[in-house]
Parts: C-alpha cells; sequence; structure tokens
C-alpha cells in the first residue's frame, strides 16, 4: 500500500493500521506531506510535531509487529488546540503571556488519546485563550479556511476545525465555551462536538470560563465523532465536575435512524441567519421528516437572552480564571521594582485586546455595586434558559437550529465590533448555559459555495440521540465540497462517506 | 440610557486597577466605549422579571468530591520550577511585595 492509499477517516485508518495493512508511520508520513504542502497558505498550527509524531507511529508500528493491540485508534493523526496541556510540548493559548511555557503534565484527554493508539501531530492556533469567533484574535497571526483562503475558518477553535478540513489529520481536539467547536465546524464543513458539561474532562485544558468549557472532537464523519468521544468521554477523578460515569456507547446506534424521534423546531428562536443557512436547516427539517421523525413546534423564550448571559458569565469567570497570569509561575514576566506593579505591567503586555476587554467586562460585572445589576442577574437568566430547555424537551427529542448564522466570513469584517462578533455565537450560546450537548453536522453550502452546518442540540447525556439524528443528517446531507487550497493527491476528505 | 451614561471613564480606570491592568490613558477611552455599548446591548434581560428565579451557577448542583487519602506521585517540583521566570532554592523568586509603589 503506497501512502497515497492511507484511508481519510480514523475509523479506516485505525482499522487499517490495526490488521496491518497500512503503516502508522505511513499514516503520519502522508498527514506531514500534507501539512508540508499546505500549512503555509492555512496556518493552523502553532506548532508541527513531526518528530513526536514520528516516534508514536514508530511504537505503534512496532506494537503491531509484535502482535500487541495498539488501541482502537492506533495510528490516527490528532491535531490539539493549543490550550490543551501536553507535557513539555509548548502549550501558548495563542497568547503572549504563555511565551515559553511548557506544561508539567498531559490533558488528560491527551492521555486518553495516546493510550489509545492516537498520534499528536500538531498544536492548533486559536484565539487568545479561546476567547473569539474568528481565530483573528491569535497573538500568532489568524487561521485561515480551507474552503476560502480569504476568509475565517470561525473560532475559537479554527485551527483544529481548519487542520481537520484541510486533511492535516482526521481528528481535531477543541474546546467550546460558547461555541467554539460547534461554529468553526459550521465554517469549515465538518463534524463538531459540544458534549454535555462535565462528560469530558476539563483536566489540562487551559479554564477559561469554568462552569461552560467542555473538550470535543471535530471530524470528517459522525462515526468517527463518536469513536473519539468513546475515547476522551468518561468520568476523570482528576475534574471534580467529571460525571462519575461511562460515556454511553454511541457507534452501535449510528444506523439506528430516526423513525418515531421527535425534532424540535424553536418557533421564537433568534432571527439573524442568513438566508441561505435557514434555507440549509429547513432542508435538513424535511430530511429527517422523510426518514420518519416527526417535527415538533417548541418554545424557549429565554434563548435570545442567551448572548447577554453568556457574555457577562463567561468573562466574570475568565476575569478570575486569568488572575494567575501574574508573572509569577509561568510564562512572560515584564521586570518592575514591585510585585504589583509586575503584575501590571506583565498582564498588559501580555494578553491581547480582545482578552483584556473580557477581563475588564468580567471584572466590571462582579465588582461591588454592579455584581447584582450583572453577574447575578446573569444568572437567573441562566436558568430561565435552563428551564425552557426542560420544557422543549418534554415534547422533543432533539432540537435542529443553524450552527452559524452565516457562511465564513472574511478577515476583518467583525473586528472593528465586538458585539458584531459575538452575535456569531447566538444559537451555540444556550446549550453551554444549560450543559447541554449539541454538534453540528455539514449539511450542504450557501453563498459562495461555502459549507453549512447544521446543529443538533439535546438534553444532558443524551448523546446517543443526537448522534442518531447527526447520522440520519449525514446520510442526507450532500456532498461537502472539497477545500480548494487542497489537490486532489491529498484532499477529498471531505466528501467521505 | 444612552452609552455615555453607561459607565463612566473613573469606573473603568479603577476595574482596569482591581483586574491588575495596566491601561493607556487611549485605551480606558477605548474600553469605555466599547463597554457601554455591550452594556446598552445587555440592558435587554432588564426587562425580564427575575425576582424569584434562583441563580444558576453551575450546570448541575456540584457536591462535594471526595478521594481516599492515599499518596500518589504528584507534578515534579524541578520541572514546575523550571517553568517560572524567576526560582531560587526550591520557590518561585518575586520581586519586593510591599513599600515601592502604591497599589
Amino acid at each position: 500500500m503506497t501512502a497515497h492509499d492511507v484511508p481519510t477517516t480514523a475509523i479506516d485508518i485505525a482499522a487499517a493500521v490495526r490488521a496491518g495493512i497500512v503503516s502508522a508511520s505511513d499514516v503520519v508520513e502522508r498527514h506531514l506531506a500534507a501539512i508540508d504542502a499546505h500549512e503555509r497558505d492555512v496556518h493552523a498550527f502553532n506548532r508541527v510535531l513531526a518528530d513526536q509524531a514520528r516516534a508514536a507511529a514508530a511504537a505503534i508500528d512496532a506494537a503491531v509487529a509484535a502482535g500487541d493491540d495498539p488501541g482502537p485508534l492506533a495510528g490516527v493523526p490528532v491535531a490539539l488546540k493549543d490550550n490543551l496541556c501536553t507535557r513539555g510540548v509548548p502549550t501558548t493559548c495563542s497568547s503572549k503571556i504563555l511565551d515559553g511555557w511548557r506544561p508539567p503534565y498531559d490533558a488528560t484527554v491527551v492521555t486518553r488519546l495516546a493510550a489509545a493508539g492516537a498520534i499528536a501531530v500538531g498544536k492548533t492556533n486559536l484565539d487568545e485563550f479561546a476567547m473569539g469567533s474568528s481565530t483573528e484574535n491569535s497573538a500568532f497571526g489568524p487561521t485561515r479556511n480551507p474552503h476560502d483562503v480569504e476568509r475565517v475558518p470561525g473560532g475559537s477553535s479554527g485551527g483544529s476545525a481548519a487542520a481537520v478540513a484541510a486533511g492535516f489529520a482526521p481528528v481535531g481536539l477543541g474546546s467550546d465555551t460558547g461555541g467554539s467547536i460547534r461554529q468553526p465546524a459550521a465554517l469549515c464543513g465538518v463534524v463538531g462536538v459540544k458534549p454535555t458539561y462535565g462528560l469530558v474532562s476539563r483536566y489540562g485544558l487551559v479554564a477559561f470560563a469554568s462552569s461552560l468549557d467542555q473538550v470535543g472532537p471535530f471530524t470528517h464523519t459522525v462515526a468517527d465523532a463518536a469513536a473519539v468521544l468513546e475515547i476522551i468521554g468518561g468520568h476523570d477523578p482528576m475534574d471534580s465536575t467529571s460525571i462519575p460515569e461511562p460515556v454511553p456507547d454511541l457507534s452501535a446506534l449510528l444506523d439506528d435512524g430516526v423513525d418515531g424521534l421527535r425534532v424540535g423546531r424553536i418557533t421564537d428562536l433568534p432571527t439573524g441567519a442568513d438566508p441561505d443557512v435557514v434555507e440549509r436547516v429547513e432542508a435538513a427539517f424535511d430530511a429527517l421528516a422523510a426518514a420518519g421523525a416527526t417535527i415538533v413546534d417548541v418554545e424557549v423564550p429565554a434563548f435570545t437572552y442567551g448572548l447577554t448571559a453568556y457574555y457577562l458569565i463567561a468573562p466574570a469567570e475568565a476575569s478570575s480564571n486569568l488572575a494567575r497570569y501574574d508573572g509569577v509561575r509561568y510564562g512572560l514576566r515584564v521586570d518592575a521594582p514591585d510585585t504589583n506593579a509586575m503584575y501590571m505591567a506583565t498582564r498588559h503586555e501580555g494578553f491581547g485586546a480582545e482578552v483584556k476587554r473580557r477581563i475588564m467586562l468580567g471584572t466590571y460585572a462582579l465588582s461591588a455595586g454592579y455584581y447584582d445589576a450583572y453577574y447575578g442577574k446573569a444568572l437567573k437568566v441562566r436558568r430561565l434558559i435552563a428551564d425552557d430547555f426542560a420544557r422543549a424537551y418534554e415534547r422533543a427529542d432533539v432540537l435542529l437550529t443553524p450552527a452559524s448564522p452565516s457562511v465564513a466570513f472574511a478577515f476583518g469584517d467583525k473586528t472593528d465590533d465586538p458585539l458584531a462578533m459575538y452575535l456569531c455565537d447566538t444559537y451555540t450560546i444556550p446549550s453551554n448555559l444549560s450543559g447541554h450537548p449539541g454538534m453540528s453536522v455539514p449539511f450542504g453550502t450557501g453563498a459562495h459555495d461555502l459549507p453549512i452546518g447544521v446543529q443538533v442540540l439535546a438534553p444532558a447525556l443524551h448523546e446517543p440521540t443526537m448522534f442518531r439524528v447527526a447520522a440520519e443528517l449525514e446520510r442526507a446531507a450532500p456532498p461537502t465540497p472539497a477545500p480548494r487550497m487542497i489537490d486532489v493527491a491529498v484532499g477529498g476528505a471531505g466528501s467521505a462517506r | 440610557m444612552s452609552d455615555d451614561e453607561r459607565i463612566a471613564r473613573e469606573t473603568v480606570a479603577k476595574v482596569s486597577r482591581l483586574a491588575r491592568l495596566a491601561l493607556t490613558d487611549d485605551e480606558i477611552d477605548e474600553t469605555t466605549a466599547q463597554l457601554a455599548k455591550m452594556l446598552d446591548h445587555f440592558a435587554d434581560i432588564d426587562a425580564l422579571e427575575l425576582a424569584d428565579v434562583e441563580p444558576m451557577t453551575q450546570p448541575y448542583p456540584l457536591r462535594n468530591v471526595f478521594r481516599d487519602d492515599v499518596e500518589r506521585a504528584v507534578l515534579d517540583r524541578s520541572e514546575v520550577l523550571a517553568q517560572a521566570p524567576k526560582a531560587v532554592d526550591g520557590r518561585f523568586e518575586v520581586p519586593p511585595i510591599l513599600g515601592l509603589e502604591e497599589s
């Protein structure tokens, strides 16, 4: 088998490697070659881990040769968002303030993927500390959308989404605090999953907003996403918010169809989605109805207040979490005569504009005299949203919405107006506030032949139903176009399955 | 409420000190304008009746988590200190805490 015969999906790669049909080394070389050819156009990575990946592949191949089981994701290259700690390997959060930091431990998801035989090929670019919706807030420059390099890949996990779309790795890991997996997945034409809060360990995920953050996969197929979630999910004693249960079986349900399922349409969903997006969501409802699902109307009146609640709660939590970047224990220090001056100077130098903006907003929302009017009120709105979802889920098994209000937009379109950028997260934010799972599934194209994602939402721990619906949408979806910057030899993965 | 009434420049300057962010005068002006615009948008929730609503800080009620009190491997101190901007004698080194500048 030549390098060109390496399969494009994680499941097929692992099966071929475990069967000895293709070597993990060939798999890694093929993906490093794709990175070598196109990374300069895409800038998905903050760091490519070529040597480490080759060594890991050699170890997998040795295990196969020795007759040992190399694991369920044997030889599968993965792109890790650069806010996931990797021991001894720089972890930057795309911020100057973590310059040079090499974590002294691995994130649980990193450990679990490695134990399953997956191979980290790089650390991917993000909006600084995962704050943004376009990856333009990176201290290292933006990532470009493989479908149109003049446009953003979405964010904050834009590097991981672009890496998968570009064929640099069949699996990416991201984090989703308000849509940072689902929105870039939609804009890059790949599958992206935000699991139930607590299903995947946050140990070693650099904290942004701890009551909202969740790690999840980017993949080309729903089946790959299920396979990865089954590996990274499940209880972790190192995360006190980890749900003390195993991850439910997902892969076995993907062919079950949607016959008899109730798919909810939110009649009071906030407006603002572009017509091409609305058209694809309608087509998704039609496809599920044709497959035997019942479409039901539901109301989620507080959905529309999610943006406000989120942009008070997330910055409030961030202002507390980011207090640790003070120049004492890691990363950047700007020398000054006393500690307070050192804190002030280090944080001024190390943080970018959006991070400062959110620290300011969050500190204000938590400060004496304003706490009740802002943070306290936002927490009550959060309750309303959760209660409204609970009522909607009495009548519907899943809900269907756009993942993003628009297709990928051009660089600079929203950088002058923070609020315009925040509106990118309108449809994804509410399920972070409620802790529910959500995922974006590619479902055709819109303006400029760019990918559109449909979002499937489900109640807490109802990933099995969510994945069944996602798999049905995938079966009904038109093929996603191949990324335009990728030649045929290394591309085509976007239309897999 | 208009933008310039929503938040005062002096408040922004105070918040920047609370947040330990040294902002320039220009940055304080810009931040004041941007926060005012955001807070104006965020006023949409003022219309909601929230008096009887319980605040929700977490997706689920958190319970205290216990584990067995047994020794196990922890982070390697030298590996941790090697990441510090300055370390001496097994500890983080910082400039003087008191006296040189008002906080």
